[in-house]
């Protein structure tokens, strides 16, 4: 029988025993339908998704809300929006009880004095010209003025196809601010021209993706391997699709059979009542869909499943590293 | 439940090796004091399955908050048998 220590060696046994025991279980919560910027392939505007609740405005339903998810074991509570970081009050109903990440457009700076250590993803979608055709404006400047040197900050860099070639000047830019980055790819919800990913451009951007994390390891945080999954949509041989997401909430999952999945994961609409399907939108197609946490949580679900080899299992470690790393469950 | 607790041992390892459909090992062969996580890989999702079928095979119930101490095969029947003499 293959075990872990005997598919490892000593250095990547250690590695592997820091993570394996995290049990890190996670849901997604919607602060807000409203947001300062309307940014072109947003999934959460272009879904609808804003309107598929009226948020709860009463401060302390959130502390009794998130009580309750503690109850139901969620030790991570990933907060995305609308803009969460217009809702300060409801943002420290999680923080003040559990590990808290907390998606932003970078507008608005999260207080220090008030979330000290809550990590803080910031969403850019290219270069200054992409982000003005996209979303309006060039938000680098704002946030990157909020959250230089910040170490409980990094930038979510969603790739565009239009970005092939420039990546480089971006990954720069970010460690030019003292922060680190992670890639992820525009799953382009409203089919704005020239934002759709081709094979070739896939198969470029992946050898792009590679060749920032070897050029600049200590910013961007990344795995070769999740370059390959996120990519390709392929996992050991197996597309990524409906039957295969590990991030479908748990109380409408009706899937037969079950695939591996995130234990207990909800994705919660902003009246604490309803649910979202997944973790991204509803209407995207999961055969397209490019979601980073999806994939990254597909391969961490899925840990027996690369126990095939040391180097399956490794690419499983980086990955979940990776994944620890941008929730603050282990260092940078 | 047997005296020594190897019956309920090898039972057990049955169980994990079916639901895990581990490959070159046998009940007989599978080391019980082998670590779950750290060595087989098994995670929080394999458990619940496996705590389905013990629960179905011995009439009892594992609590949630239980999986991170079932750690081997002995710790696995060393809880069944506490749960099985205190009647819970």
């Amino acid at each position: 029988m293959k075990t872990v220590s005997s598919l490892l060696d000593d250095h990547w046994y250690e590695r592997y025993k820091t993570i394996s025991k995290l049990n890190i279980r996670s849901s997604i919560y919607d602060v807000t339908d409203r947001c300062n910027l309307r940014c072109k392939g947003c999934f959460f505007f272009s879904s609808g998704e804003h309107e598929a609740a009226s948020e709860e405005k009463d401060v302390g339903k959130w502390h009794a809300f998130v009580e309750k998810e503690m109850d139901r074991g969620v030790n991570l509570a990933i907060l995305i929006g609308g803009e969460p970081t217009l809702c300060l009050d409801r943002i420290e109903a999680f923080y003040k009880r559990l590990p808290t990440f907390c998606a932003t457009n970078g507008l608005i700076k999260v207080p220090r004095d008030r979330f000290p250590d809550m990590m803080v993803g910031i969403s850019l979608w290219g270069d200054a010209e992409d982000e003005t055709t996209l979303r309006g404006k060039d938000t680098f400047k704002i946030s990157s003025a909020h959250y230089a040197g910040d170490p409980h900050a990094y930038y979510l860099y969603t790739i565009t196809p239009k970005q092939l070639g420039k990546t480089e000047k971006i990954i720069k830019k970010i460690e030019g601010v003292g922060l680190k980055v992670h890639m992820q790819l525009l799953s382009n919800d409203e089919a704005v021209d020239g934002f759709s990913w081709t094979p070739d451009e896939l198969v470029t951007v992946r050898a792009e993706m590679d060749a920032m994390l070897d050029a600049y390891p200590h910013t961007v945080i990344s795995s070769k391997y999740y370059h390959e999954i996120i990519t390709t949509g392929k996992m050991l041989g197996r597309p990524f699709g409906w039957m295969e997401c590990p991030s479908v909430t748990d109380t409408i999952d009706k899937r037969d059979p079950r695939p591996k999945r995130l234990t207990n994961f909800i994705r919660w609409a902003s009246d604490l009542k309803t649910v979202h399907r997944c973790c991204t939108s509803e209407t995207r197609d999961c055969a397209t869909c490019k979601d980073g946490a999806a994939h990254m949580s597909w391969v961490m679900v899925n840990k027996r499943a690369h126990m095939r080899s040391a180097e399956e299992l490794q690419n499983w470690i980086e990955v979940y590293e990776m994944f620890a790393k941008l929730y603050q469950f282990i260092p940078w | 439940m047997d005296n020594d607790g190897t019956q309920t041992i090898t039972r057990i390892a049955e169980i994990i090796i079916n639901a895990l459909q581990l490959e070159d090992v046998t009940p007989q062969t599978f080391d019980p004091d082998l670590d779950l996580v750290d060595e087989v890989g098994i995670d929080s999702m394999d458990l619940a399955t496996i705590a389905l079928v013990l629960r179905d095979e011995y009439g009892i119930r594992i609590d949630e908050d239980d999986y991170p101490k079932l750690t081997t095969v002995r710790i696995i029947a060393e809880y069944i048998n506490t749960k099985l003499t205190s009647g819970e």
